[in-house]
C-alpha cells in the first residue's frame, strides 16, 4: 500500500518536474505593438535565441493594438511609440520603459537641391503643414536659406495616413514650436492635417515624396537613408542648425530629464542642447505592474536587459539609437520598483 | 431479398433525405444568421459613435481624431465618386469586350482572349495598387492631368472637377484603377450571358436585315438584361469595397474637395489606415460606424438593382 503511494508520489513529482523544466526552457516571450522598432526587436530576438534558446514572438500590429493587447493580457508585453500618460498607466496597472530611440527627418523632392542644403526651422515647418506657406520660394523659407536657389514651385505636403507613433512625435514637435498647431490640429497618432496627401506607412510617405515634385514629408531617418532621399537641416532648440545623425539623436536623449519624468513620460522633441536633433523619439515597452506569470515577465526583462548591454551595435547598424547607460540604470531601477508578482515580490532582482 | 430488408432500406433512404434537407437548410440559414450577426455586431460597435454624433455623423466633413470629432461625408463621397468613375470606365469597355468575344471575334481568338480576361480577375488587388502608384500615377501626373487642367479646368461647371495640382494620385486615379479592376468581372459575366442567347433569336434578327449593332442592342441586351445588371452589380460591389488598391492611390486626405484631381479617402481606405492605431472608444466606434454605412450602401445598391430589374420587367409587360 505504502509502496504504491510512494510510486504515485514519485510519478507526480516527475510530472511536476517536467512541467517546471518545460517552463524554464521553452517559454517564448510574446509581445505586440509598434511597427517602428520591429526590425531591431527581431534582430535582437534572433541573437538572443541563438544565445539562450528563448525566442521572442513579436507581432508588429501597431502601437494602438499593442496597448489593447497588453490590457487584454494576451501578451507578456506591449509596445508603443507613444508613451502613456502617468495617470493612464496607474489606472490600467501598467508600467513603461523606453527600449530604443530613433530620429525623424524632413525629406524633400526638389530639383537640384542636395542633401542638407536647405535649412528649416520649427515655425516654418509648422506653417507649411498648416498650409500657410505654399510656395518653396516664399520669403519665410528664403530668409533661412540665403544663397540657395529655391524653385518657384508649389509645396505638396505629405503626411502619414495611418495612425502612427511617427506622426505622434512629429505633431508633438510641431505643437512645441507653434502655438497655432497646438490648438488645432494638435498632437496624436493621427491628426486632422489641414493640407496634403497621406501615405500609408513610412514607405508610403517615402514613395509619395519621391514621386511628387515639390513635396515635403516626415519619415524616420532609416527610411530616408535606405531610399537615398534628400533631407533638410533643422534648427535645434538652441538655434544651431544640425544634420541628422546618431550623434545628434543621442544628444537629444542625453539632454532629457528622465529622472524627473514619472513613468519615463518623456518625449524627446525640441530638447535643449546645441547638438540635440529636434525630432527625436523613444519607443516604449508596456508591462503590468502585478504579474500573474512572473516567470514570463522575468524573461521579458532579461531580454531587454541583455539588449541594453549587448544590442547597441545591432541597433546602430539599423540606424536606431541605443539608450544611454545612465538611462538604462534608471530603467533597471524602475523594474525593481514597479514590476511585482502577485505576492508583492519584485520580479527583477 | 426479403420484404424486411427493402423496408429498412427505404427507411434509411427516407432518413437520409431528411438529414440532407436539414443540412442544406442549415447551410442556407447560416448565411442569413451570419448576415444578421454582422449587422447587429456593427450596430453595437457603432453605438458610442451614434450616441456621440447622431445624424451629425452624416453631415459633417470633419475627421479629427485629436478632438474626437467625426463625420462621414468625406469617406462616403470618396467611396461613391471612385466607384462611379470606375463604372463609367468599366461598363462601356466590358460591353465592348463581351460584344467582340461573342459576336465579332474569329473562333480561334475567343478562347485565349476569354482566358486572359479571367486571369486579369485573379490578380491580387495590391498589385493593381502598386502598379497604380509606381507606374500609372507618374504618367497621369506628367501627361494626362496637366492636359485636363489646361483644357477642361477653365470650362465653367465641369471644369471645377479638374482643377488643382497634377499629383497623379487622388479620387480620379483611384476611380480609373478601380475601373480597370472591375472590367474582368463585368466583361466575363457579360460574355457568359451573351453566349446563352439562343442562336435562333439572333439569326432571325439577322434574317430580317438587322446590323450586328441592332442585333446586340435590340435582341441580345433585352434577353440578357438580368445577367448584365448582375455583372455590373458584381463590379460595383467590388469597387465599393476595394481597400488596398484604393489606399495606395487615393491620397488619403480626410478633406472634401470638388476637384477629382485632389486627394480624398474612401470608407475602406480609412478603415485600413486607421483601425490598427485607433485609440479611444469613440474613435474606434466611429470607424465601425463607417463600416456599417458601407454595409448599408451596398445593401441600397443591391436593392436599387432589384428595383431596376423589376421596372424593366414591368415595361415589357405593358408592351405586349
Amino acid at each position: 500500500m505504502s509502496a504504491l503511494k510512494n510510486r504515485k508520489m514519485i510519478i507526480a513529482a516527475a510530472i511536476a518536474g517536467m512541467t517546471v523544466a518545460n517552463g524554464a526552457f521553452a517559454t517564448d516571450i510574446t509581445g505586440a505593438g509598434a511597427t517602428f522598432p520591429y526590425p531591431i526587436y527581431s534582430k535582437w530576438a534572433e541573437a538572443y535565441k541563438a544565445k539562450t534558446g528563448i525566442g521572442l514572438n513579436y507581432q508588429s500590429i501597431g502601437s494602438g493594438g499593442g496597448i489593447k493587447q497588453i490590457n487584454a493580457k494576451t501578451v507578456d508585453f506591449g509596445a508603443s511609440d507613444m508613451p502613456l500618460m502617468p495617470d493612464v498607466l496607474e489606472k490600467d496597472g501598467l508600467t513603461q520603459f523606453p527600449a530604443v530611440m530613433g530620429g525623424e527627418v524632413l525629406a524633400v523632392n526638389l530639383p537640384d537641391i542636395k542633401k542638407g542644403e536647405i535649412k528649416l526651422n520649427g515655425k516654418v515647418i509648422a506653417d507649411i503643414y498648416l498650409g500657410k506657406i505654399t510656395q518653396w520660394d516664399a520669403p519665410e523659407i528664403k530668409a533661412l536659406n540665403k544663397g540657395v536657389k529655391l524653385p518657384d514651385m508649389k509645396i505638396t505636403v505629405v503626411h502619414r495616413s495611418d495612425g502612427s507613433g511617427t506622426t505622434f512625435i512629429f505633431t508633438n514637435y510641431l505643437s512645441k514650436v507653434s502655438p497655432e498647431w497646438k490648438v488645432k490640429p494638435g498632437v496624436g497618432t493621427s491628426v486632422d492635417f489641414p493640407v496634403g496627401v497621406g501615405g500609408k506607412g513610412n514607405e508610403g510617405v517615402a514613395s509619395y515624396v519621391q514621386r511628387i515634385k515639390g513635396s515635403i514629408g516626415y519619415v524616420e531617418y532609416a527610411y530616408a537613408l535606405q531610399n537615398n532621399m534628400t533631407y533638410t537641416q533643422l534648427e535645434s532648440h538652441d538655434g544651431t542648425y544640425l544634420m541628422p545623425s546618431s550623434e545628434t539623436f543621442q544628444a537629444a536623449a542625453a539632454g532629457a530629464d528622465w529622472v524627473h519624468a514619472p513613468g519615463f513620460y518623456e518625449i524627446l522633441t525640441n530638447e535643449a542642447g546645441k547638438k540635440a536633433w529636434p525630432i527625436t523619439g523613444a519607443t516604449f515597452i508596456l508591462m503590468h505592474t502585478t504579474q500573474e506569470k512572473p516567470e514570463n515577465a522575468k524573461e521579458v526583462l532579461k531580454f531587454y536587459s541583455w539588449a541594453y548591454d549587448n544590442g547597441a551595435k545591432m541597433a546602430e547598424e539599423l540606424v536606431y539609437v541605443p539608450m544611454p547607460a545612465p538611462v538604462v540604470k534608471l530603467i533597471r531601477d524602475s523594474w525593481k520598483d514597479k514590476i511585482k508578482d502577485t505576492t508583492g515580490k519584485s520580479v527583477w532582482n | 431479398m426479403t420484404k424486411l430488408q427493402t423496408e429498412s432500406r427505404e427507411k434509411f433512404q427516407a432518413f437520409l433525405d431528411v438529414a440532407f434537407r436539414l443540412t442544406t437548410k442549415f447551410f442556407a440559414f447560416a448565411v442569413l444568421a451570419m448576415l444578421v450577426g454582422i449587422i447587429v455586431e456593427l450596430f453595437i460597435g457603432a453605438l458610442p459613435s451614434i450616441k456621440a454624433f447622431g445624424w451629425g455623423f452624416f453631415t459633417s466633413t470633419e475627421w479629427d481624431p485629436v478632438n474626437v470629432k467625426f463625420g462621414a461625408i468625406v469617406q462616403v463621397y470618396g467611396t461613391l465618386a471612385t466607384s462611379f468613375i470606375a463604372l463609367l470606365i468599366g461598363i462601356p469597355v466590358s460591353f465592348g469586350i463581351a460584344l467582340y468575344l461573342t459576336e465579332l471575334s474569329p473562333p480561334w481568338l475567343k478562347r485565349p482572349l476569354g482566358v486572359a480576361i479571367e486571369l486579369l480577375a485573379g490578380i491580387p488587388s495590391i498589385i493593381y495598387g502598386m502598379w497604380g502608384l509606381f507606374v500609372f500615377a507618374p504618367h497621369l501626373s506628367d501627361d494626362f492631368q496637366p492636359w485636363l487642367i489646361d483644357h477642361i479646368g477653365p470650362i465653367p461647371g465641369i471644369g471645377m472637377l479638374f482643377q488643382g495640382a497634377p499629383m497623379g494620385i487622388g479620387i480620379l486615379t483611384a476611380g480609373i484603377i478601380l475601373g480597370i479592376m472591375i472590367i474582368p468581372f463585368i466583361a466575363s459575366v457579360m460574355r457568359d450571358v451573351f453566349e446563352i442567347v439562343p442562336p435562333t433569336l439572333k439569326e432571325s434578327a439577322y434574317a430580317v436585315g438587322c446590323t450586328t449593332w441592332e442585333v446586340v442592342w435590340n435582341v441580345v441586351l433585352p434577353y440578357t438584361k438580368i445577367g448584365v445588371v448582375g455583372g455590373i452589380m458584381l463590379g460595383l460591389g467590388r469597387a465599393l469595397g476595394e481597400t488596398m488598391a484604393v489606399t495606395f492611390v487615393i491620397g488619403n486626405a480626410q478633406k472634401l474637395s470638388t476637384s477629382l484631381l485632389d486627394p480624398g479617402s474612401s470608407i475602406a481606405s480609412t478603415l485600413a489606415n486607421e483601425f490598427n492605431e485607433a485609440v479611444g472608444a469613440v474613435y474606434t466606434s466611429a470607424l465601425i460606424e463607417l463600416g456599417l454605412i458601407m454595409f448599408v450602401i451596398t445593401f441600397i445598391v443591391l436593392a436599387l438593382s432589384k428595383v431596376l430589374l423589376f421596372q424593366l420587367g414591368k415595361q415589357e409587360g405593358e408592351k405586349t
